[in-house]
């Protein structure tokens, strides 16, 4: 009797560290993720405009219908990403995501309080390796770090109204996302 | 021949209870920290570098992107005030305050996320676009049914998620008290 209440305590316990590393080690064995979903829709380092999504497909669950959104999958293996996307008139966004899907950075177009929202993404190793007057002189200049080397940028745009989804799409058609040097 | 047989009943029940365990906690969405209003729940650290193992799996399994916490903040809904699951065969309306926000948006998904077919191809609305009465308040009805004002349309199916999302709003990690954050109240009407 004691025995047998013995295993299943054992297997209790073990049942718990198969849970928690299971946990663990999804996201990174996960094959429909949001960067997977992305990765046949997009092209390295450029800004792709994503389809809306519908009753009939959506590229994601839970995507907001209101907003007309554009990701960069970016690689900062070969250099420094440079973001400039111009603000359309209602309310925009941009998100940072690891290759995991967390968010960890977003700024909005209040926060960014110019016409624009120009930021450079980079590893710490390669914000490391920015001189250090040129970190002061550019101190407008928002500099990110990602934790990992490729990862997601979204940037969504509200069109406040149905009529006005193209006006957003429009605003979103300028941005840019290449591989340049901090100036 | 004892030991044998424990040990592989063990080793079995222990990958039962393991994986089982990953499984109803990632298919339910378990995640901590959230911030409960009225039947609205959101996560605010889903959206930042403190989400927790449990929501970085659902989120890897289920293949969506968290709003960022700079960007705004999303509650969902899966219940009326009372308790009754959303019925897409039944009326429910939505009247009442919303938190501080420069924007919001309210959507309609089923279960798995996906936006609902119906015949006036709307799937939500938005703070700028919702009717309001002459003291700025306003009734939502998701119905499967027209209805006169703000109809939202459930397309008639079994089950469906409301989704509230602020954007730029100063409701987030920090909120603690439902003082700072009224939310609308759901109440369901006759069902079809």
């Amino acid at each position: 009797m004691i025995r047998s209440l013995l295993w299943i305590l054992g297997a209790i316990l073990l049942g718990g560290i198969v849970h928690l590393s299971t946990v663990l080690v999804l996201p990174q064995a996960a094959a429909q993720d949001a960067y997977s979903r992305l990765v046949p829709l997009t092209t390295v380092n450029a800004m792709v405009p994503l389809a809306a999504p519908t009753a009939e497909a959506s590229i994601m669950p839970f995507m907001d219908p209101a907003f007309s959104a554009a990701v960069c999958r970016y690689d900062l293996s070969s250099g420094s990403i440079k973001l400039n996307a111009p603000l359309s008139q209602a309310y925009t966004s941009v998100t940072f995501y690891t290759r995991n899907s967390v968010a960890y950075y977003a700024i909005d177009d209040r926060a960014a309080g110019r016409r624009a929202i120009e930021l450079d993404l980079m590893t710490p190793e390669q914000h490391a390796q920015v001189p250090e007057e040129e970190d002061v002189t550019a101190a407008d200049r928002l500099i990110i770090e990602s934790p990992t080397t490729t990862g997601l940028i979204v940037l969504r745009a509200l069109a406040p109204e149905p009529g006005l989804l193209a006006m957003a799409h429009r605003a979103l058609a300028g941005a840019q996302c290449h591989i340049g040097p901090v100036q | 021949m004892r030991l044998l047989f424990g040990s592989c009943f063990t080793l079995m029940l222990a990958a039962v209870i393991g994986l089982g365990a990953t499984w109803l906690t990632v298919t339910h969405g378990v995640a901590f920290g959230s911030l409960t209003i009225g039947v609205w729940t959101a996560w605010p650290k889903s959206g930042s570098v403190d989400i927790d193992p449990y929501a970085r799996a659902t989120i890897a399994r289920t293949g969506e992107l968290p709003v960022g916490t700079g960007d705004g903040v999303a509650f969902y809904a899966r219940t009326d005030d009372a308790g009754n699951n959303f019925d897409g065969r039944c009326t429910f309306t939505i009247s009442g305050m919303t938190p501080a926000a420069r924007y919001w948006t309210l959507t309609l998904y089923d279960l798995d996320g996906r936006l609902v077919a119906n015949t006036i191809d709307r799937h939500g609305f938005t703070s700028a676009e919702i009717v309001r009465d002459a003291e700025g308040r306003f009734v939502i009805s998701v119905a499967p049914q027209a209805r006169p004002g703000n109809w939202l349309p459930t397309g008639g199916i079994e089950r469906f998620v409301l989704v509230w999302r602020l954007y730029d709003t100063p409701i987030g990690v920090a909120t603690r008290t439902t003082k700072e954050g009224p939310m609308p109240a759901i109440v369901r009407k006759a069902c079809s």
